[in-house]
């Protein structure tokens, strides 16, 4: 193995204004839809939507090299259709149907995109993260200059999986940008209730990682620490954890009555809304019209439209397929 | 030919590997400057480098799912856990993700990682360093398993699973390291996945064993030839999965008997999977009822009781006795 590293990569670019904002109104609205063919019996497999935490995936995703990994949790619409994925793909994918992302293998919980390096959402807290360890141990070892950008919940930083993984990418400096999204919820217990140290960018101090807090919902605020986060990790000195603390406006999954937080709470929360702080930041400063707003909203309701389109027409995989990729073929 | 103990067979098979395809690596806890816990590493450090021999923490979950990264990404990983009764740390890892990821990304990621482990027991150590779990792995689709008996089966099948495209379980019976000793060929074959052998021809009873039990299993065979004039047909599995069914029923649909033989708890093993495929496969042709030796279905024993627990020449020979004169 050679370990020498290829040019580094062009400084971290945020999105446009205009096409962020549009970034996070898809999101908006697809998961929207998706709520919507949930309870409509069109999509099974349960559901964990992302509104209220759209900044994050808006604001860090864009930042990256199509080279680099992502991997992620069970609330991972936003973060794959920020990082490309096809929407009618995704919402294919949830609907179990053949033409999804994962070919209808997968559904809402394990999206993946061999094309984008979007190496899968997952339904177990904390399990993506050795897995992210390892492919940036790869390709550190290949002399190859990607990152890997591992998303988890506060409710992951229990697992022993979160410690150790932090331990091995500090011990060995590999190129991993841990994004905490902090929701201060695990399902339906507060941070203080399941941390005896809430203060999650501390935890990485024992570690030796530099770590960040940043207002997860302020896009601009999420953009800037992501800037500095991802220089910090291709500088080679190893792994960054940025903590994004956010609030998710909708319950846990949809099978989740809420019992857990007051309405008062929420209410609070979406004073701060990521999409209308941005879109409110943008009219302040003028570069955003009502006419902008509204062109952008119809042409995301055009993609989302076209997206369920896409997933109505798709096929099923044929039953006996199922026995298909269980092992590779010319091993057997 | 150099005739060597399965430790020097293992350790053969890894250093040809590594020559061969620099995208081998080897990952886990002492496996580098100490040489693993056992030896089977011994001197892969030195030839090939911290790079590519890693020394890890004591982290199963790290380890085994940092091999799942690597394995994706270009690289075959070999991680070694110390003892296979540690594997349960990692078992998350293995089980929901290196076995399945395959399958989840219809087949984007598949995951050609080699996870080598000591099994079983009779080293006179205590319960968790004598596990047999070797059916957990069968019920982790995705997965494959190998079960060497020898040091040239070990040295055939390690080649194989370094090569495979999937997730390989390397079971390395450890109360057979270091003796018998056999000739290895140094460059020699690789031995394929999913096949089993007949090492001990035979009419009357098919004997199905694996791992460290084929020594005491060929023992019985030649006292039952000797003291009973039974003629034993010895089959060894090498292979959990994918199972070579089709020789063990073919087997017995001959001799029209079977006793196997393994560590593990009787419950639900994969003696029990045997027995289950010759009822539908080939029940017509048996004589008798299909029999297990087997460890007991309790917690694996202390040092000083463990020859009760483990099969032995007579529990053998009773079993092959009573399913001849069923």
């Amino acid at each position: 193995m050679n370990a020498e590293r290829s040019p580094l990569p062009p400084e971290p670019r945020p999105l446009a204004p205009g096409a962020a904002l549009r970034l996070m109104l898809l999101i908006r609205r697809f998961e929207e839809k998706c709520a919507e063919l949930y309870s409509a019996g069109k999509i099974h497999g349960f559901l964990h939507l992302c509104i209220g935490e759209e900044a994050i995936a808006a604001g860090v995703l864009p930042l990256l090299e199509p080279g680099d990994a992502v991997v992620s949790t069970y609330r991972e619409h936003g973060h794959a259709l920020a990082r490309g994925v096809p929407a009618g793909s995704v919402l294919a994918e949830m609907y179990g149907k053949a033409n999804g992302c994962s070919r209808g293998r997968g559904g809402s919980m394990h999206l993946f995109d061999a094309t984008r390096r979007f190496l899968g959402g997952n339904a177990i807290v904390g399990g993506g993260l050795p897995l992210a360890v390892g492919l940036a141990l790869a390709d550190q070892m290949q002399g190859q200059p990607h990152l890997t950008a591992c998303f988890f919940g506060d409710g992951a930083v229990a697992e022993g999986e979160f410690h150790e993984s932090l331990n091995l990418a500090a011990l060995w400096k590999l190129p991993v940008l841990l994004v905490c999204e902090n929701n201060f919820y695990a399902m339906g217990t507060h941070i203080h209730r399941h941390q005896a140290q809430p203060d999650i960018a501390r935890k990485a101090d024992g570690y030796g990682i530099p770590a960040a807090v940043v207002d997860g919902m302020d896009l601009k605020a999420v953009e800037a620490a992501a800037q500095h986060a991802i220089a910090a990790v291709r500088s080679g000195q190893g792994p960054f954890l940025l903590e994004a603390r956010t609030y998710r406006f909708r319950a846990h999954s949809m099978y989740d009555p809420e019992l857990y937080r007051h309405k008062a709470e929420v209410e609070e929360w979406k004073k701060r809304d990521p999409v209308a702080l941005f879109t409110a930041q943008l009219r302040a400063e003028q570069r955003l019209t009502d006419a902008d707003r509204e062109a952008l909203e119809a042409s995301v309701a055009e993609e989302v439209a076209a997206a369920v389109a896409f997933a109505e027409a798709g096929p099923w995989e044929p039953l006996a397929d199922l026995l298909k990729d269980v092992h590779t073929v010319e091993a057997l | 030919m150099p005739k060597l103990n399965m430790v020097k067979a293992i350790n053969l098979a890894l250093h040809e590997e590594m020559a061969r395809d620099p995208s081998v690596v080897i990952l886990g806890e002492d496996v580098g400057r100490v040489g693993g816990v056992f030896r089977v590493t011994e001197g892969l450090f030195e030839k090939f480098g911290a790079q590519r021999v890693i020394d890890t923490p004591v982290s199963e979950a790290g380890i085994v799912g940092c091999a799942i990264g690597m394995a994706i990404n270009g690289l075959r990983p070999i991680a070694e856990i110390q003892f296979s009764g540690f594997m349960f740390n990692a078992f998350h890892q293995l089980n929901c993700h290196a076995a399945r990821f395959r399958y989840r990304s219809w087949g984007h990621y598949p995951v050609p990682m080699v996870m080598r482990a000591p099994i079983g027991g009779g080293i006179r150590a205590l319960e968790h360093h004598n596990d047999s779990e070797e059916a957990l792995y069968v019920q982790s689709p995705g997965l494959k398993a190998v079960y060497p008996s020898t040091p040239a089966a070990a040295h055939g099948l390690l080649l194989s699973a370094i090569r495979d495209s999937d997730p390989v379980m390397y079971l390395e019976p450890k109360r057979v390291y270091r003796a018998p000793v056999e000739e290895v060929p140094e460059g020699g074959d690789a031995w394929p996945i999913g096949k089993g052998r007949i090492v001990r021809p035979g009419k009357h009873i098919t004997l199905v064993t694996w791992g460290a039990m084929l020594q005491e299993t060929l023992e019985a065979a030649e006292k039952a030839d000797q003291e009973l004039k039974i003629a034993c047909e010895v089959i060894d599995l090498l292979s959990i999965v994918p199972m070579d069914t089709p020789l063990i029923v073919e087997s017995v649909s001959r001799t029209g008997r079977c006793v196997i033989v393994h560590e593990a708890q009787a419950a639900c093993g994969v003696g029990a999977e045997i027995s289950a495929r010759l009822n539908e496969q080939a029940l017509l042709r048996l004589e008798a009822p299909v029999a297990r030796v087997t460890g007991w279905d309790i917690p694996y024993p202390f040092f000083a009781r463990e020859h009760g627990f483990l099969p032995n020449v007579p529990r053998i020979l009773k079993a092959i006795d009573q399913t001849m004169a069923f």
